[in-house]
């Protein structure tokens, strides 16, 4: 019986494994695809395996890709829309982030009556589709005079963003301890005192956590980027759209592909230089004394 | 320094509950102060009011013979140790005491000055640069108490500071907590649970249950005289034995039987009988010592009131032997010299001490007498 069952376990190992890395090569292909291509010469995209890797590598499809490849009328490539992105994404992300933080902060450790109905109606905003806010917020855009800039892009960022960005932070704070609160507050140091000089030096963590969800979560918006946005507003999303859907000619596959793949390098780097903390921080517990 | 008024005081919750029932208590400039009793007492509220961190119902605090119910804590001249030392995390030694200073604009140098003046008094001098977490217990303890130390408040308020310390560390913090008391001569109140640090360091103590005061005085008149038996069984190790007796009244004297396997003894008690009276031939509740409960040798030749008892438990301490019988049916405790100690099962004469004994009322646990 029990060589049978060994083998049974063997079996099973294997199963296991053949499954891991199917499912891997079913993750990894895409981008191995995308960036292979990105590199061959439309002829050797025509003739060619699409699993091979390139026979002559080429990189003008990535140069034109950045500089001169059409998206419509114009043809200045993705990077006008990539810093349209930079220009967005930056301030929608701090400025979200730190107002997470302060309404976490208010809601851990500033309990004032109503607090805790406050907190559960901001958290329906995690819960509300984008498409629902479409119209409302066009109009509100348009009273403030915001329709069509970035820094109407940015507000309906850090609108939508903060409900996320508190619930992070309050759930983070509810773990720094009452008494180190009570402690500051008897050496007389006061709200705004304590959060930045306690508080805030003991939440690396989760900034980290909270600047790589935003950061992935507006950097890849395309609903409010293509509805709120418009000419030389337009973040890379739409920018990638609209050079896919540019059809002048032949379909250039290679620079599609070298675009794809600049519209998803800084989230791509943003996981790989922070990826580790945004699991410690998830899972990081109270902060002991 | 200064004194502290607290005059009945009341605290309600918004959900209805009353955690504090009316609590007077006066202590004056260098006092220790040491507010004890099981959770749920409303110790721990207290303190909190006193330092200004949960409102006042009702009732006025004064600090200094000033009224601060609606000041804010940083303006009561007050300093808190906590039980979870509370050092900021993200600070070095350094700079958690002098964090105070900061706040309050001390100049650099003069801050620096009361840092290395403290962390001396403290021996911390060398932990100075480190932060709260790389130290032990017992240094995290130190920290926190220069942090209070270094502000010079008028009152320190101290909430169980030494419940995170293993035992031997906590008897060590506890005698250096009463030298510094005794060195700065401040006005400290302390909250504990533990009986023993309230005993050791107060100067007063106030047993508190359920929101009331139940006994406020120095810790000697506590253990003597207790005011009702909760006071009586929570202070003291091991507790008072509470034996229920009938009370006798012939003439003046009040007499009680108590009875140990089959035999009996009749024990005059000096207790005035007028008290009594109504309580005659009615169950009421002895308390007594265990020390009042001895061996012969260690009687010292007081009026001797012996009965032969069988001993059921034997629990050696060093200085003394715990042992235990049955007296009226309850377990009774009587600290005894150890070479006198027999062993389980067999039979020993002890000496009863009545003169400290008190008597309560087992309907509601006041002292009858």
């Amino acid at each position: 019986m029990t060589p049978t069952r060994n083998n049974r376990l063997t079996l099973g190992r294997v199963v296991v494994y053949l499954l891991l890395i199917l499912f891997a090569v079913y993750y990894i292909v895409p981008l191995y695809v995308t960036l292979s291509t990105s590199f061959k010469s439309l002829d050797e995209i025509r003739s060619g395996n699409l699993l091979a890797l390139p026979h002559v590598w080429q990189f003008d499809s990535w140069a034109k890709a950045w500089s001169s490849a059409c998206t419509g009328v114009t043809c200045d490539g993705m990077q006008p829309f990539f810093w349209n992105s930079i220009k967005m994404v930056i301030p929608a992300v701090l400025i979200s982030t730190f107002l997470g933080a302060f309404n976490g902060y208010v809601f851990a450790h500033w309990r004032f009556r109503g607090s805790e109905a406050l907190f559960a109606a901001l958290l329906v905003g995690c819960f509300i589709p984008f498409q629902v806010v479409i119209l409302p917020m066009a109009r509100l855009l348009g009273e403030f005079g915001l329709a069509n800039t970035t820094t109407g892009l940015v507000f309906v960022h850090v609108v939508y963003g903060t409900a996320f960005t508190t619930l992070f932070f309050r759930n983070y704070y509810i773990g720094v301890p009452e008494e180190l609160i009570k402690a500051a507050r008897i050496d007389g140091a006061g709200f705004f005192l304590i959060f930045r000089k306690i508080v805030l030096p003991i939440s690396g963590p989760i900034f980290v956590v909270c600047i790589i969800w935003q950061f992935t979560q507006i950097w890849n918006d395309f609903l409010f980027g293509i509805v709120f946005a418009s000419g030389d507003s337009q973040p890379i999303t739409v920018g990638l759209n609209n050079l896919v859907n540019t059809s002048t000619g032949v379909k250039e596959y290679n620079v599609n592909m070298a675009a794809a793949v600049i519209a998803a390098l800084p989230t791509l780097l943003v996981y790989l230089v922070a990826g580790r903390y945004f699991v410690r921080g998830l899972t990081a517990g109270a902060v002991k004394g | 320094m200064s004194s502290l008024s607290i005059r009945s005081i009341r605290k309600v919750y918004t959900n209805g509950v009353e955690v504090l029932k009316g609590i007077d208590i006066e202590i004056k400039d260098g006092q220790f102060l040491i507010l004890v009793g099981g959770s749920g007492s409303g110790k721990s509220t207290l303190l909190n009011m006193v330092a200004g961190l949960e409102s006042v119902t009702s009732g006025e605090i004064l600090i200094d013979g000033k009224v601060v119910n609606d000041l804010p804590p940083k303006d009561r001249d007050i300093a808190m140790v906590f039980q979870s030392y509370a050092l900021y995390p993200s600070m070095t030694v350094r700079e958690n005491i002098a964090f105070g200073l900061n706040v309050k604009k001390v100049p650099k140098a003069e801050q620096e000055e009361i840092v290395a003046r403290v962390a001396e008094t403290l021996q911390i001098t060398h932990l100075l640069d480190r932060r709260p977490a790389q130290l032990s217990g017992g240094q995290r303890q130190r920290v926190a108490m220069g942090r209070a130390i270094s502000r010079k408040p008028s009152l320190f308020l101290f909430d169980e500071p030494l419940s995170n310390l293993d035992a031997k560390l906590r008897v060590e913090m506890r005698a250096e907590i009463k030298l510094l008391h005794q060195r700065l001569k401040a006005t400290i109140v302390y909250v504990t649970h533990d009986q023993i640090e309230a005993m050791t360091m107060g100067d007063l103590i106030a047993v508190m249950k359920d929101g009331v005061v139940q006994q406020l005085g120095t810790p000697q008149e506590i253990y003597d005289n207790p005011a009702n038996l909760f006071v009586a069984g929570f202070i003291g190790s091991p507790s008072m034995n509470f034996i229920t007796v009938k009370p006798l009244i012939e003439g003046n004297e009040v007499f009680v039987a108590i009875e140990n396997a089959g035999k009996s003894l009749r024990l005059a008690l000096p207790f005035a009988a007028d008290k009594l009276r109504s309580y005659a031939g009615r169950d009421v509740i002895l308390g007594v010592r265990p020390e009042q409960i001895t061996d012969m040798s260690s009687a010292h030749g007081d009026v001797g009131q012996e009965l032969g008892c069988l001993i059921d438990l034997v629990e050696p301490t060093g200085p003394d032997t715990l042992l235990t019988t049955r007296l009226n049916g309850a377990a009774v405790t009587c600290r005894t010299h150890p070479r006198e100690a027999v062993l389980p099962g067999q039979t020993m004469q002890l000496s009863f001490n009545l003169s400290k004994a008190a008597m309560f009322d087992p309907a509601n646990g006041e002292r009858i007498a």
